[in-house]
Parts: structure tokens; C-alpha cells; sequence
């Protein structure tokens, strides 16, 4: 490497033609590279990656019917050759039913996560950074949804709007967008105050623009793990409406209403809940420690 | 009134909490030619900053008000000008150096993509893509950096390579004022002198004007025409950098910075600093504000704010002028 950095660098730096080849990598590549070695999060990303892509390629696996077909002389049945995760009360197909429910919980948990993540930071920024009345008036609104239990919250909304996919998105994402606003605004509060804000409205940056490109990139570490946290946690949620009757209409199959169901032959047929409990398990698990590699992945500063 | 390219006219800047008002910068006056430098000096509170951001508009929103006086810069008063004409005019036109490179660089951004930042937002000439990269190698080479680090962040490099990528930021949009908050603060003394060598160069090579905000009495010898010593909030003297190092009169603040620095040529066995400590800026003395620190205080500074004396180009503001010959009363604006 030539020294290209000497006591008189306006002098000669423009005839001298420095080579010296640094690495001209992308920033994607940049974090793929460090994601990579980070064991754990390839591991939850392949397990991710793996559900995601049995869930897309579901019809191929088995028909549909299978998952909401009742055949009662299979009543309960064990797992076997045929019926790989046993079967339930009304004799469906446990592994049909636990395969159809993955698109349901993953759609909802990855699109309300999604919405959380964009909405709350949005919302959580700019009153961060704005601050004054603005930022106590939605700040004090937001309190207000938190005052009501989340699973009741939930349920009004669910109520109001009707049953089915959509709305239960919505619903579940409003119950989760406060504490995410309030994340990103406690984040915001310390990254406000640092002089490269100052130095770039001293460049002639907008409010709009210093929030995109300065303040949101430096607070993507809490962002990350906060949205991954969340997904596991949707699905949770999901179950939960499902469990009261509110959320995915019955013969339809979802991770938390088969956990819901099995409640009933806890005793008998303990595996009808450590099917789809598990699913939920490692789905969570795995998105969790995919956002601690991501959070590291994508700091600069622990980037060699 | 002759069009000043910059001039700042009875300025007064406070912080106002709910405990308590902040007087910071009190009725000052300056003003700048183009290409010309002028060098603030004072000590830590003095104002200094303050004035920066004043001239800026980027005193904090909650806070910070300006009571009195306008910053006419280019005839028009900044203070007069839209949000969004000032966000034109802050990067394009007035830029800024801060005083701590190591936090003035946003850390997951490369420096390339912060010095390019600028040229985007004023883009008024519709460069494109490749034009606006070209211009960020050059201005890293202007700088001194290799242009192939550009794809580095700001914690890949040593406290005086992020001065030079804050101060290529600032020079990027080439503007007609720079303002130089203490560049040098940060920088182990070796690195300063690089720095201010190569601020001086570019500011002659681009004609840029200067504010050099500085504690240090060296960079003010080495880069500017003229002086402005402030101190709680006021300049008490002003002049050309002749005036201030030279002038046969000057005023008790003034040599007493002057005392506190190291004279090689002079055996001391100690430096003679100023006793006691600037006033508290939430309460100012009643007459000249310097009074309690002064040695030829007199019951007259305590009570009375003093005049302002001027000698051709060298203003004090002082009692103890009153009655000297060649120095004629301004009246205390």
C-alpha cells in the first residue's frame, strides 16, 4: 500500500496517481458477507427460508382437503406412516392441517410486522425528533390505546371490522404499534442530540430528509430486533383471537387455533399441541436469533 | 450604506428555560468582506458557538432566541428568509466545520455518501450520477485523502482524517462563507497545524470568507485579517489582527489572553493567567462585564457599561480610553 496520506497533501496528491485497490463491495454484500458468519442467524434464516418455502409450495405436498377433511373412524389417531403428525379430534390430517396453517400464521405475522415496523418508526421518528406539543399530543394518544388490553383491543377492533385475514391484521398491528413507536422515539430522543444531526441540517438537509437517510440507519439495531420480536409475537396474538372464536373462521387451519383445539385432548393426545406449539417455537426462535445476526450484520461500526 | 457581503448588527441571542434566561451573545457587531477572515477568539462560553448558529439559524428551536439585530448576509437579513431558502443557503452557500470530527460524522453512512450528500440536496445544475462522484474524488483529494477510501465509514479512520472528510463536506458545494468552529480542538497539536495549513490553502485557492471560531491566539495569527475578541457575550475589541497583536492599546481582556500563552523569547518562570472566572451568563454584572476580573477596574465599571472607543480600524470597549487622544466614542449600541 503506497502512502498516499504525507505531510503536504494538497501539493502533489493530483499528479500522483494512487493505486491502491480497496475491497469496492456493495453494502448488501457487504452484511451478507458478515451474516454469513454468524452460525446462529444462517441458522435461523435457513429455517425460516425452509417454512416459508414449504408454505408457498404447499399444494404440491398435499391437497388442501386433506387439512379440512373430517374422517371420524381416524378420530384422535397416532402418528403413523400415513398420517405423519397423527390426527385430530375430527380425524384431520394434523400435518395437512399444520402445513395449510403456516401460510396463514407466517402471512400474518411477517405482513403486521411489516406494517408495525414501517408505521411505528415512522410515527416513533418524527415525534422524537420534532418534539414539543406534537410529540406530547401523540405521545399521550398512544397511551391511551396501551390503557386497553391488547387482547380486548384487539377483539373490539376485530369486532367492528369483521373477521377474516385482513382484519385481523390490522387489528393485531394496532395493538402492537404503540410500544414499537415508543422504541424508535427513545432511540430517536438519543440520536437527535448528536452533532452529525447538527452537522447535516448544516448541510441544508430537510426534517424529511434527515430522518430517512440520518436518524432512522442509526437506530436500526432496536428496529430489527424489535420487528423480529414482533413476528413471533403476532402469531401469538393471531392464536389468541383464534382461540376466542374471533380470528380465522374454523375449518381453516392456523398455528394457534390447532393449539387452541388441542387443548381439549390434552391428556390423551399430548402431540396434537406439541405439533403446532413447536412449529410456533422455532418459528419464533428462529426469526429472533435471524435479528440479532441482521442487528449486527448491519452496524458498520463492528464491521471489519 | 455601502452592501457588506456579511454584516451582523446589534445581536443578541438568548436560551430561555423555565428556571432561568441565558444571556449569550449581547448586541455584537461584525462584518465580513468576501474572501476575507475573521477570527472570533474568546474563552469557553464566551458566545462563540453561539454567534455560529445564530448565523446559521440553527439555534435549538425550544431554547434559543434572537432578541435583537440582524445578520444581513448578501442584503438580505437571514432572519427575513423562508425555511426553505434557508435550507438552500445553509450547505450551498454557508457552510459549517464542527468543532469534534469524531462525532460530526454520521457512522453508518461512508464518508463517500456524506460528502456526497450535500451535492445532491443542492443540485441546482442537474450534475449527474457519475459528474456528482467525480466531484467527491476531487474534493478528497483537495483534502488529502486517497478517493478510493471513500467507500470506508467514518470509524475506519483517525481522528485527523474524519477533520479533513468534515472539512471536504464543508468545501464540497464550494461555498461563499465558511464558518470553522474550532477546527482544531480535537486534533493532537501536529495534526492542527496540517489542518489549519490546509484550511488556509483552500480558503485561498476557493476566495471563500471565513469565520474562524478559535480559543487560540496561534491560528488567529496564522489565518485572519481581522479580530473579533468576545467575551460573556460581547466583542470588546475589534480589529485587524495588526490591531489585536500589535495595537498599542488594547483592552485588559485582550492582554490578558495575551499573558496567558507562552512567549518563547521571554523568561518567565510563570504564566500570568486571568484570576477568577467569566460571569455567570444568567446574570451579568451591571457595568462592563469584564470589571470584577479586571486589574485597572475602577468604581465607574462596576456601575457604568462602557463606550465604544474607536481608533481607524480598532474598536475597545473600555472606560479607561475615555480622554486618550486618537481614540474617538462610538456610543454603546
Amino acid at each position: 500500500m503506497s502512502a498516499a496520506y504525507d505531510e503536504k497533501p494538497l501539493m502533489n496528491l493530483t499528479e500522483e496517481k494512487v493505486e491502491i485497490s480497496f475491497k469496492k463491495e456493495s453494502q448488501v454484500k457487504e452484511v451478507w458477507r458478515r451474516l454469513k458468519k454468524d452460525k446462529l442467524a444462517m441458522f435461523g434464516l435457513t429455517v425460516i427460508a425452509l417454512m416459508v418455502v414449504i408454505a408457498l409450495c404447499a399444494p404440491l405436498i398435499c391437497p388442501y382437503d386433506d387439512a379440512i377433511k373430517m374422517n371420524m373412524r381416524l378420530k384422535l389417531a397416532l402418528p403413523s406412516a400415513k398420517h405423519w403428525f397423527g390426527c385430530d379430534g375430527y380425524g384431520r390430517d394434523l400435518f395437512a392441517r399444520c402445513l395449510y396453517g403456516s401460510r396463514v400464521s407466517l402471512t400474518i405475522g411477517f405482513a403486521t410486522s411489516f406494517a408495525t415496523l414501517v408505521i411505528g418508526s415512522l410515527l416513533g421518528a418524527f415525534v422524537g425528533y420534532t418534539g414539543g406539543k406534537i410529540d406530547d399530543l401523540i405521545m399521550r394518544s398512544l397511551d391511551i390505546f396501551s390503557a386497553i388490553p391488547s387482547t380486548l383491543f384487539a377483539m373490539a377492533v376485530v369486532a367492528a371490522l369483521g373477521s377474516g385475514i385482513v382484519n385481523i391484521c390490522i387489528a393485531i398491528s394496532l395493538t402492537r404499534i404503540p410500544s414499537f413507536v415508543r422504541i424508535v422515539r427513545s432511540a430517536v430522543l438519543g440520536i437527535a442530540d448528536q452533532e452529525y444531526i447538527e452537522a447535516a441540517r448544516a448541510g441544508g438537509s430537510s426534517t424529511m430528509h434527515i430522518l430517512l437517510r440520518h436518524v432512522l440507519p442509526n437506530a436500526i439495531g432496536p428496529l430489527i430486533v424489535q420487528t423480529t420480536a414482533n413476528v413471533s409475537m403476532m402469531i401469538l396474538s393471531a392464536a389468541t383471537l383464534s382461540f376466542l372464536g374471533l380470528g380465522i373462521n374454523p375449518p381453516q387451519p392456523e398455528w394457534g387455533a390447532l393449539v387452541s383445539e388441542a387443548q381439549e385432548f390434552l391428556r390423551r393426545r399430548p402431540h396434537l399441541l406439541i405439533f403446532p406449539g413447536s412449529l410456533i417455537c422455532i418459528a419464533s426462535f428462529s426469526m429472533s436469533v435471524l435479528g440479532d445476526g441482521l442487528r449486527d450484520a448491519l452496524d458498520p461500526r463492528l464491521r471489519t | 450604506m455601502s452592501e457588506k457581503f456579511l454584516q451582523v448588527r446589534d445581536l443578541s441571542v438568548q436560551y430561555r428555560t423555565d428556571l432561568e434566561t441565558v444571556y449569550a451573545v449581547n448586541h455584537i457587531n461584525f462584518e465580513l468582506e468576501k474572501g476575507q477572515t475573521i477570527g472570533l477568539v474568546g474563552e469557553t462560553g464566551a458566545g462563540k458557538t453561539t454567534t455560529a448558529l445564530t448565523l446559521m439559524r440553527l439555534l435549538p428551536e425550544k431554547t434559543g432566541r434572537v432578541t435583537s439585530g440582524t445578520v444581513t448576509f448578501e442584503g438580505q437579513n437571514i432572519y427575513d428568509l423562508p425555511d426553505e431558502t434557508m435550507h438552500t443557503i445553509r450547505g450551498h452557500h454557508i457552510a459549517m466545520i464542527f468543532q469534534d470530527p469524531m462525532t460530526s460524522l454520521n457512522p453508518v453512512m461512508t464518508v463517500g455518501e456524506q460528502i456526497a450528500e450535500a451535492l445532491e440536496l443542492h443540485n441546482t445544475d442537474g450534475k449527474t450520477r457519475e459528474q456528482i462522484e467525480a466531484r467527491v474524488d476531487e474534493v478528497l483529494r483537495m483534502v488529502g485523502i486517497p478517493p478510493e477510501r471513500k467507500t470506508n465509514f467514518p470509524h475506519q479512520f483517525s481522528g485527523g482524517m474524519k477533520q479533513r472528510v468534515v472539512i471536504a463536506m464543508a468545501l464540497v458545494c464550494e461555498p461563499d462563507l465558511l464558518i470553522a468552529d474550532e477546527p482544531t480542538t480535537a486534533l493532537d497539536v501536529t495534526i492542527q497545524a496540517q489542518v489549519i495549513n490546509m484550511i488556509r490553502e483552500l480558503r485561498d485557492r476557493l476566495g471563500t470568507a471565513m469565520i474562524m471560531i478559535t480559543h487560540d491566539l496561534g491560528i488567529v495569527a496564522q489565518t485572519c485579517d481581522n479580530v473579533a475578541v468576545m467575551y460573556a457575550g460581547r466583542i470588546i475589541e475589534a480589529g485587524t489582527a495588526f490591531d489585536i497583536f500589535k495595537g498599542e492599546i488594547r483592552h485588559p481582556y485582550t492582554v490578558g489572553l495575551f499573558s496567558s500563552i507562552p512567549n518563547l523569547r521571554e523568561k518567565t518562570a510563570r504564566l500570568t493567567p486571568i484570576p477568577g472566572l467569566m460571569p455567570d451568563p444568567t446574570q451579568l454584572p451591571a457595568g462592563c462585564s469584564f470589571a470584577p476580573r479586571c486589574p485597572h477596574a475602577t468604581e465607574r465599571c462596576r456601575t457604568e457599561p462602557p463606550s465604544v472607543w474607536r481608533s481607524g480600524t480598532h474598536v475597545i470597549e473600555c472606560h479607561l480610553l475615555e480622554g486618550r487622544g486618537g481614540w474617538t466614542k462610538e456610543g454603546r449600541e
